[in-house]
């Protein structure tokens, strides 16, 4: 929050390409008190606003290099695929699941970023969505991001979160003999802790 | 002779034998290339060889895999430096650095000038560390064993000068979130630019005694050609991109700190063989002690070092996610905190891991002998892959 | 008298008489040659097992010459070294195949368990995949502590391992 405006000055994004006009409806995050929406993070999540539409495209902030947009299990590859294709993003960094048992949900966020276009060198787009904890099931975007193989298989062992469509939802990390719940969820304590 | 082949055939198989084919399975070897070999390092991967060529490749990482993600949660955030850098303890500043930023985003700290300055020397100083033992085990896996020596000599100077500012060879536990433990001794200024000079003369002799030597050249020119499509793909970062051609590096594209008033090149070769991804360690030596004497030129006399905290910072909910260029490629922090003083959930994505999904990509069709050269030449150090 | 001499008995009891005094005057000096041997030819395997690793191959290096001490990283075979020196924390997935890499080496083997966290766990003794110790599956010769341990500690560790062989008795 203090770090990101001494980043602004050699940002490279001073917009070599204008970005396009906001539509009027509710583009606007979630009550940003002090600081206001940059511009151009705005203008690339309104592009996807304005291809999927209001409903199905959740923003929950829009900051300096960093946009974080939430959509459903099932538009998962749709969007990601419009992301790849339209918009410039052409890696996966990594692939995380958060465990909210609060909400009984999991949450798998795609930190997307670009090697090849320079305006959106520093920024990254996270493409998050969130599914039960019960029964945790999402499509895969191993199609989309080749990337992204090894770090869905580990959030698989980590969270438990079954990817429909990898080829090898297994055991990465631990050892073969864990017969435990998997690690990162809140249930599972470190004993003597 | 084909008919009488067939007649014996049909002969047998009236007496009940039946004639077991060849299968295409049985002609394949498996190897377990693994925890204990020479040529692996804390890692194991199989390959089915077919003759020489290799068909299929499958890495097991896992063998030091210390649930750092899971104990963090348990630790409030300035506790959690110390088995943080461990992953990686020659390269430590590095991997603490994007954790102390990370943190200062979601709290709100300011961190004072000297501080980042001092942050990002110790930062350098690191990445030559990393890189020159690197090349040592590179030595090793080729055989070459003046290749191991002589880096491993060179980098103890570095790891002296770590050692006069933390007070330890290669864990040091300096960066912290609000600045750097402690201010840099004196004398430390000119004892680091005689290193610094003395070098980069080094350097110069590496290149011409390793890089032109023919065997090295011979084993590693044109082996594991990575195109830049497939680098951008599959999401590889840090030398092994650069080495493929394309000009990526935190430092620039994303000045965190200090970095925005430094003046250096990104160094990057366009061939994408094991010769260039060997190539693009040391050119970043090079670049990397223009940087340290432009920060040793730039840095404020006089100051502080460390913001001002409580002994268990606390921050509002909410997430940050910072990267920083490290010896392996970009190092990012994923932190969501919900208000209190321990981190909700911390997420460490790490170069080796990013670049370990070339492993595959390359080795398959490739020959056995081209393996040390190809796997080492990924920048993959295994104990921070598996965190 | 002669014959008084060579009859059975008489000469097994000569025979072992002889033997007893032989073995007594060769028996230190020949053990003392062969331990000296021994010190100062420790190979040990090439097995990391996690951070102390870098350590040890700084200790390998030039300034911290541990080839002096006669010990030279084998890249052969595990079927001629005879020292483990376990660097660093053992995981759950990693305990067996450390039993299987000293199961396999010849006899007289020794293990120096280096670090913290092969002592007892060290930084790390909470985390869900980590062993205790590496004492509970192999049998450890020196403990050298440190995280991780200066090369200089790792050499002070190997010389008290050399000060424990030279009392070892040969049979």
């Amino acid at each position: 929050m203090s770090q990101d405006p001494k980043n602004k000055p050699v940002d490279s994004t001073t917009p070599s390409q204008p970005p396009p006009s906001p539509p009027a409806k509710a583009a606007a995050p979630p009550a940003k008190k002090e600081t206001e929406v940059p511009a151009f993070e705005k203008g690339l999540v309104s592009q996807i606003i304005s291809r999927f539409g209001d409903d199905k495209i959740k923003v929950a902030y829009i900051r300096p290099l960093r946009m974080k947009v939430n959509v459903e299990p099932l538009d998962m590859v749709e969007v990601a695929t419009f992301i790849r294709d339209n918009l410039g993003f052409d890696h996966a960094e990594s692939v995380t699941g958060t465990d909210y048992p609060k909400d009984n949900q999991i949450e798998v966020i795609y930190q997307l970023g670009s090697y090849s276009k320079d305006d959106i060198a520093a920024h990254i787009l996270s493409l998050t969505t969130r599914t039960s904890r019960d029964d945790a099931l999402l499509p895969t975007l191993i199609n989309v991001y080749r990337s992204a193989e090894y770090h869905e298989r580990e959030t698989f062992e980590m969270l438990g979160v079954y990817f429909e469509g990898h080829p090898r939802n297994e055991r990465f990390l631990l050892p073969e003999d864990w017969a435990d719940l998997p690690p990162l969820r809140k249930e599972f304590r470190i004993r003597g802790r | 002779m084909e008919k009488n082949l067939e007649h014996q055939i049909d002969e047998s198989e009236k007496l009940g034998m039946q004639i077991v084919k060849e299968s295409e399975d049985d002609r394949l070897m498996t190897l377990s290339v693994g925890p204990q070999h020479p040529g692996s390092g804390h890692f194991r991967f199989t390959i089915k060889v077919d003759g020489d060529y290799v068909v299929h490749c499958d890495p097991d990482p896992g063998y030091v895999h210390r649930g750092e993600e899971k104990m963090c949660e348990y630790r409030s955030f300035i506790q959690n430096i110390p088995h943080l850098e461990r992953p990686v303890i020659h390269d430590s500043a590095n991997i603490t650095y994007s954790y102390s930023l990370a943190v200062e985003e979601l709290v709100g700290i300011q961190v004072p000038r000297r501080g980042q300055f001092i942050r990002a020397i110790a930062s350098e100083l690191d990445r030559q560390i990393y890189t020159l033992y690197w090349l040592a085990i590179y030595g090793i896996f080729l055989g070459h064993s003046t290749m191991f020596m002589w880096p491993t000599g060179d980098r103890e100077l570095f790891i002296d000068l770590m050692d006069a500012l933390s007070g330890a060879r290669v864990t040091h536990a300096f960066n912290i979130p609000g600045g750097v433990r402690n201010d840099i001794p004196d004398g430390f200024k000119d004892k680091c630019l005689r290193h610094i000079s003395y070098f980069e003369k080094r350097l110069k002799e590496y290149e011409d005694i390793f890089y032109t030597n023919p065997l090295f050249i011979q084993r590693t020119e044109g082996v594991g050609i990575l195109t830049k499509e497939d680098a951008i793909g599959l999401g590889v970062t840090g030398s092994v991109l650069r080495a493929s051609g394309v000009p990526y590096d935190i430092r620039k594209a994303e000045p965190y700190d200090v970095y925005n008033e430094i003046d250096f090149k990104v160094q990057y070769m366009k061939s994408g063989d094991s010769l260039a991804r060997a190539y693009v360690p040391l050119l970043d030596m090079k670049e990397s002690c223009h940087i340290m004497r432009q920060l040793l030129d730039k840095m404020p006399e006089s100051g502080e070092v460390r913001a001002k905290l409580q002994p268990t910072p606390k921050g509002p909910p909410g997430e940050a996610y910072r990267r920083v260029e490290s010896g392996r490629g970009a190092l990012g922090y994923y932190i969501v905190s919900d208000g209190s003083p321990k981190p909700y959930r911390v997420k460490i994505s790490v170069g080796s891991f990013r670049n370990m999904i070339a492993l595959p990509h390359l080795l398959v069709g490739s020959k056995l002998a081209d393996m040390p050269s190809v796997y080492w030449s990924l920048n993959y150090w295994p104990v921070e892959a598996d965190r | 008298m002669i014959k008084d001499l060579l009859n059975p008995t008489n000469f097994n009891l000569m025979v072992s008489k002889i033997s007893d005094i032989l073995v007594r005057a060769l028996d230190e000096p020949l053990g003392y040659a062969i331990n000296w041997g021994r010190i100062w030819s420790l190979w040990p395997v090439h097995l990391e097992t996690a951070c102390c690793s870098v350590e040890f191959g700084a200790a390998s290096g030039p300034r911290y010459d541990v080839e002096r001490f006669g010990i030279i990283e084998a890249f052969g075979s595990l079927r001629q070294c005879d020292l483990i020196v376990v660097q660093g924390t053992v995981n759950r997935k990693m305990a067996p195949r450390l039993r299987m890499v000293y199961d396999q080496m010849p006899e007289p083997k020794y293990v120096i368990a280096m670090g913290a966290c092969a002592i007892t766990g060290g930084l790390y003794v909470d985390s869900y995949n980590v062993l205790p110790g590496v004492d509970g599956i192999i049998p450890v010769d020196v403990y050298v502590p440190g995280c991780p341990p200066r090369p200089e500690t790792l050499i002070q560790g190997t010389i008290l391992l050399q000060e424990k062989i030279k009392r070892s008795k040969i049979k």
